[in-house]
């Protein structure tokens, strides 16, 4: 009897435990996701206020007694149109769509070789090169345009859009060869040693082996590049100025802004579809994305 | 096929020698091991006769062509690593081909030399899937894998067991052996594990300090250690060692351990031993020379049980003499218990006398 007894105790005590736990990890994930309910609200806002403002009626945005969260006077699409139609947001369009690839092209080649060689071609330097590429990084923009300036200027290539083709990758590569840089580092040495045995050269090996294995943070510096050649603002502002050179981000604002007369409908439309793009790369790479930057924190 | 042959190779890092000039020959189809404590210089050894260390000094050769300046994909060797070094990304099959593919082999010879060494190492029913769906000891397999489908002349071994658990590591073990003795090719195998060494090995070659020890068969480096250290590597528990005296008494050479022990030295190895008397030395006795006394025995020295290890079909006990622990092997229906004390005696035959100075074995 006095053994039941025992056991019973011992069984509740058992079971307070299991559901202490079991409303401790309940408790946690109801924190989480009003933090994270809390974050997606917060972040939501600007689409959404963009989505409902590009479709209103530009007498209900001029209207300050409406409800700016909420389309009152009924749904227009005449921003859309304007903006498709009677504006060059589709050569904008097509410009960035040509830098962006062409960025991303030139600084993955660029990255993936260097970071390839600084990983893993062991030669007297090579660490404070490493080092130097992301320092390289640390400097803004701000402080590069204007010597970047005279030099495009130099090479007679102002007010093209390929001169953002010259000159984003100084943004980009240094990153991407970072990331990369990283990311091989987190590859076994006996990977390659077994590929060598196996008979590959170094451009094989890079091939066939690293750029397999390191495709999460090829992904991720991928999607770095894209978004910088994107989205930057200073340079097209400061080295272009013809309308059919022009890039999306500075040619829906000068399009849409005149002196003091803001277009908001049409700025939010062009807004809304100029950021679809890496929103849309974005949705489909996430998980690469995220592994790819996390990589050193989780191997060894 | 091929033997290997090294001559007076050095590797120095900075400043530090790791392998400090040794000579080996490894004869066609031997299958030899490396053994050492780490840091000993064996996996460097190894990976130089690999390509994937440079040499600092002295030469080898495979198959009698000096292999120095030679890259490692056209050494035709095959090394199989420690963490496996598989490509996460590519199936078994793919695993296993690729050298053949890099080599630009046709289709077909491809898929028969894959198919017959997945059925030599049983796995053909694994060729599709990737190495993340497979346990350690598949792994290990699809790698010994890689480096046969290539059938090459030499097979590099780096402590391929290692990660694995005790029991599949004896089912390597053998499964090693077998794809040996099916093959035939020239291997050399790098451990830590003398028990690895010993099984497997043709010879074994005990390296310490950059240094070979000692060449031999495995009973070789078991029953006539040439020096100190392989005495007290090679077997496991490992050998006890009492510092000595010889000393001769009416025409006996006898061995004094501390005041208390004196043991006679057989006869046969009187002329050997005569010239050490008075001399400086280690008495060395493996511990399954230990034992029990038995009716009609001698008794060693009557000592008190330290603790003991009951491994079912022997019992090994441990004591202590002359401030030293020592372990003997005592059957188990002797039942020696913590605190007993117990009577001992040795196989006096097989005792290794080691001179202080030079830690050789007279």
């Amino acid at each position: 009897m006095t053994n039941i007894v025992r056991n019973n105790g011992a069984l509740s005590a058992l079971l307070g435990s299991k559901t202490s736990l079991h409303t401790n990890r309940r408790w946690a994930l109801f924190a989480s996701y009003a933090c994270l309910i809390v974050f997606v609200i917060f972040f939501l806002c600007p689409p959404f206020y963009m989505l409902v403002t590009s479709l209103k009626t530009n007498a209900e945005i001029a209207n300050l007694a409406t409800n700016p969260w909420l389309i009152e006077q009924g749904i227009t699409t005449e921003h859309y149109t304007h903006l498709l139609t009677e504006t060059a947001f589709l050569t904008y369009f097509k410009n960035t769509v040509i830098v962006a690839t062409f960025v991303v092209a030139i600084t993955m080649v660029i990255s993936v070789l260097a970071a390839y060689a600084l990983s893993r071609l062991s030669f007297w330097g090579s660490g404070v090169i490493a080092t130097g590429v992301f320092l390289v990084y640390l400097v803004p923009d701000s402080l590069l345009f204007i010597p970047l300036f005279k030099i495009v200027g130099g090479l007679g290539l102002l007010n093209s859009y390929w001169v953002l083709v010259l000159v984003y990758p100084t943004l980009t590569v240094p990153f991407c060869t970072w990331i990369m840089i990283g990311y091989f580092a987190s590859i076994p040495k006996e990977l390659d040693e077994a590929a060598l045995i196996d008979g590959a050269n170094h451009m094989q090996m890079l091939l066939k082996v690293f750029i397999p294995v390191a495709l999460p943070g090829l992904i991720a510096a991928t999607i770095f590049a894209f978004t910088v050649s994107w989205a930057s603002f200073l340079y097209p502002l400061a080295f272009i100025y013809s309308d059919n050179q022009m890039v999306l981000t500075v040619g829906t604002v000068t399009t849409l802004i005149k002196g003091d007369v803001f277009h908001w409908g049409g700025l939010m439309a062009g807004a809304l579809l100029a950021a679809a793009p890496p929103v849309i790369l974005y949705a489909f790479l996430m998980d690469y994305y995220i592994s790819g930057l996390t990589s050193g924190a989780t191997k060894g | 096929m091929a033997d290997v042959s090294l001559t007076k190779l050095h590797k120095s890092f900075d400043r530090t020698e790791a392998v400090c000039g040794i000579d080996l020959e490894i004869a066609d189809n031997e299958f030899v091991v490396l053994v050492g404590p780490s840091g000993c210089g064996k996996s460097t050894t190894l990976r130089m006769i690999a390509g994937l260390e440079e040499i600092t000094k002295g030469d080898i050769r495979i198959g009698g062509e000096l292999v120095n300046d030679v890259p490692p994909k056209d050494r035709d060797i095959a090394m199989v690593f420690q963490n496996y070094a598989l490509y996460p990304h590519m199936t078994v099959f793919q695993n296993m081909s690729f050298g053949l593919r890099l080599r630009k082999y046709p289709k077909k010879e491809i898929q028969r030399r894959v198919e017959d060494a997945a059925e030599v190492l049983g796995i053909s029913e694994l060729l599709q899937r990737r190495p993340k769906q497979l346990s350690g000891g598949q792994r290990q397999r699809v790698a010994m894998g890689r480096a046969i489908v290539r059938n090459p002349r030499v097979f590099l071994f780096d402590e391929p067991l290692s990660n694995l658990d005790a029991k599949l590591r004896q089912q390597m073990r053998i499964e090693i052996k077998r794809v040996h003795q099916h093959l035939n090719t020239t291997t050399v195998y790098v451990t830590h594990d003398q028990v690895e060494a010993m099984t497997l090995a043709d010879r074994v070659v005990v390296m310490n300090n950059g240094l070979i020890e000692q060449v031999g068969t495995p009973g070789e480096l078991y029953h006539q250690p040439r020096t100190h250290f392989v005495a007290g590597f090679i077997g496991s528990p490992a050998m006890n060692f009492l510092d000595c005296k010889l000393e001769r008494n009416s025409g006996n050479l006898e061995v004094k351990l501390g005041d208390m022990l004196t043991l006679q030295v057989p006869a046969d190895r009187g002329s050997r031993y005569e010239p050490y008397v008075g001399r400086g030395l280690v008495f060395g006795i493996r511990p399954e020379h230990v034992h029990e006394k038995r009716a009609g025995e001698d008794a060693f020295a009557e000592v008190m049980v330290n603790f003991i290890e009951p491994l079912g079909m022997e019992t090994m006990v441990y004591f202590t003499i002359n401030g030293v622990e020592l372990c003997g092997r005592v059957s188990p229906e002797a039942d020696p218990r913590p605190g007993q004390t117990i009577s001992l005696t040795i196989d006096i035959g097989k005792m290794h006398l080691i001179e202080s100075e030079t830690n050789l074995v007279l």
